[in-house]
C-alpha cells in the first residue's frame, strides 16, 4: 500500500544528521519567508537550493515525483489561472513557491525519523507541563496517530473490497457504518495492548 | 510462577450470563494449554491473568499478587500476546515499537537501543529495524508484537490464539519460539498441535474449566465434547 506520506528513508548524509529541531525550524523559516518573495528568478534559486538538498541526501528523483504528483490538480489550475490574471512572472512566482515548500517538508520527512520530529515537538510542550500537561504523553499521542493512518486506510480498502465483492454499488452510508464500527473496535484492541505493555499510567 | 485462580466467576458488564463460571485452579507447569469452543470464555480467562480483566467473583493471585488492585505490578510480570498483530504495534516503525516498552524504566538512551537491537537479531528483524511497522508481513508483525513484549523480560507470556491469522510457517515460527522460551507460557489456541509437547492442558466449555490433564488425554476430551 502506498501513501503520499513521505516515509522516512535511512541514510547517513548531512540532511539526515542535521538535527530535527533545525530541519523543522528551516521549514517553519520558509514559510514565512516565502512571503516575501517577489521575482521568478528568487523563487528559482530557492528550488535550487531545495533540489540540491535533495542530492545531498540522495534521494532517488522518483520520490520527487512522487511528492508533487498529487499537487497538480491544484497547481495546473492555479498556474493557468495567475498566468491568466496576473501574468507569467505572478504565476511563476506562486507556483514555485508552493513547489519548493512541499518539496522542503517533504525532505525533511525523508530523512528524518518520526521519533525525532515528535521528540522536538515533546521538548517544545515542555514549558506546558506547568498547566499540567506531560510533553511525553503529547509524543505518545502524536506517534499513536501516525500509527494510526495506515490502519484507518488499510480498513477503508477492506471495507471498499467486501462492498465490491458483494456487488454493492458505492454508497456513503455503507460505507461510514463498517468504517467507524471497525475503527473503534481496533481502537479497543489498541488500548488493550497499550494496556498489557504497561501504558495504564 | 504461581498463578492461583480461586472461585472465579465474570460477567461482563451489561451482560446477564456469566461467561466464565467457578473457576479453580493453581498453575505452575512451565507449558501451560489452553483449548475449547468459540465463545467458551478462554480469552477472558487469559485476560485475567495479567489482570485486564479483573473478575466480577473470585480471586486471581500472580506471584502472590491478587490482580485486583495490582494490575500495574502484575503486567510487569506477565506478557501478553493478542491474535491480531496489527492492533498490538503501537508506533510507526519497527525499532519504535520494541523500544516503547522499555520507557519510564531508568534505562539511558544507549541502554534501550542496545536492548532493542538485541532483540530484533534474536527475532530475524535486525534488518528492518527503520522499517515502517506497518508494511510488515503478517508473521513478521506477530514476531515484531512477541520481540516487543519478550524485550521487557516477562516472567510468564500469556498468548491468545497467536497463530490464527498466520500461515503454516510462520505458525512453526512461533510455535518454535515458543518452544525455546525460558519463560513459563499460558497459550490459548484452536490448533491442537501446538500444545502437543506441553505440561497441562485446561479444556474450557460453555464457561466452565471442564478439564484439566495432560496434553493427549485433554486433546481426546475435547474431541469427544465436539464430536
Ligand atoms: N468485552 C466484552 N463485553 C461483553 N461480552 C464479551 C466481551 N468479550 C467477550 N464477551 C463474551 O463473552 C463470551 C466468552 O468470550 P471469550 O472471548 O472469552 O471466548 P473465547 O473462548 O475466547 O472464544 P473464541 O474461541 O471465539 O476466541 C462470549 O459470549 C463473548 O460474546
Ligand atoms: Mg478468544
Amino acid at each position: 500500500m502506498s501513501t503520499s506520506l513521505g516515509l522516512y528513508r535511512p541514510g547517513t548524509s548531512p540532511v539526515h544528521r542535521t538535527p530535527a529541531g533545525v530541519k523543522l525550524a528551516v521549514v517553519v523559516a520558509a514559510g514565512i519567508g516565502s512571503v516575501f518573495v517577489r521575482t521568478p528568478a528568487v523563487a528559482g534559486v530557492l528550488l535550487a537550493v531545495v533540489l540540491v538538498a535533495y542530492t545531498v541526501a540522495r534521494t532517488p528523483p522518483g520520490l520527487l515525483w512522487h511528492s508533487v504528483r498529487p499537487l497538480c490538480w491544484v497547481l495546473v489550475p492555479l498556474m493557468v489561472f495567475q498566468v491568466l490574471t496576473a501574468g507569467w512572472a505572478r504565476a511563476s512566482v506562486i507556483v514555485g513557491v508552493i513547489v519548493t515548500l512541499v518539496l522542503l517538508a517533504n525532505l525533511v520527512t525523508l530523512t528524518t525519523r518520526t521519533t525525532e520530529l515528535v521528540d522536538v515537538v515533546v521538548r517544545l510542550a515542555a514549558p506546558l507541563r506547568f498547566l499540567g500537561v506531560d510533553p511525553e504523553r503529547v509524543g505518545l499521542v502524536l506517534n499513536l496517530g501516525i500509527r494510526g493512518v495506515p490502519l484507518v486506510l488499510e480498513l477503508a480498502t477492506e471495507v471498499r473490497e467486501a462492498q465490491h465483492a458483494r456487488g454493492q454499488a458505492a454508497s456513503a452510508r455503507a460505507f461510514a457504518v463498517p468504517l467507524i464500527v471497525g475503527a473503534l473496535r481496533r481502537s479497543d484492541e489498541i488500548g488493550e495492548a497499550l494496556a498489557a505493555r504497561g501504558f495504564d499510567d | 510462577m504461581l498463578i492461583e485462580v480461586d472461585g472465579v466467576s465474570h460477567v461482563y458488564p451489561g451482560g446477564v450470563e456469566p461467561v466464565v463460571r467457578d473457576v479453580v485452579v493453581r498453575l505452575d507447569e512451565h507449558r501451560i494449554g489452553i483449548v475449547g469452543a468459540n465463545g467458551s470464555g478462554k480469552s477472558t480467562f487469559a485476560r485475567m491473568l495479567n489482570g485486564l480483566v479483573v473478575p466480577s467473583a473470585g480471586t486471581v493471585t500472580v506471584d502472590g499478587l491478587d490482580t485486583r488492585g495490582h494490575g500495574r505490578e502484575v503486567r510487569k510480570r506477565v506478557g501478553f500476546c493478542f491474535t491480531n498483530p496489527d492492533t498490538q504495534i503501537v508506533m510507526p516503525t519497527v525499532r519504535e515499537d520494541v523500544a516503547f516498552g522499555l520507557r519510564r524504566r531508568g534505562l539511558t538512551k544507549e541502554e534501550v537501543a542496545a536492548r532493542v537491537d538485541e532483540a530484533l537479531a534474536r527475532h530475524g528483524l535486525g534488518g528492518l529495524a527503520d522499517h515502517p511497522a506497518h508494511l510488515l508481513s503478517g508473521g513478521q508483525k506477530q514476531l515484531l508484537a512477541l520481540a516487543s513484549i519478550l524485550v521487557t523480560g516477562p516472567e510468564l507470556l500469556v498468548m491468545d490464539e497467536p497463530t490464527t491469522l498466520l500461515d503454516l510457517r510462520n505458525t512453526r515460527r512461533v510455535a518454535d519460539l515458543v518452544t525455546e522460551l525460558p519463560q513459563q507460557v499460558v497459550l490459548v489456541t484452536h490448533d491442537l498441535d501446538l500444545v502437543a509437547g506441553f505440561d497441562r492442558v485446561l479444556v474450557f466449555d460453555r464457561a466452565r474449566l471442564v478439564h484439566d490433564g495432560p496434553p493427549d488425554e485433554a486433546v481426546a476430551f475435547y474431541r469427544e465434547l465436539m464430536a
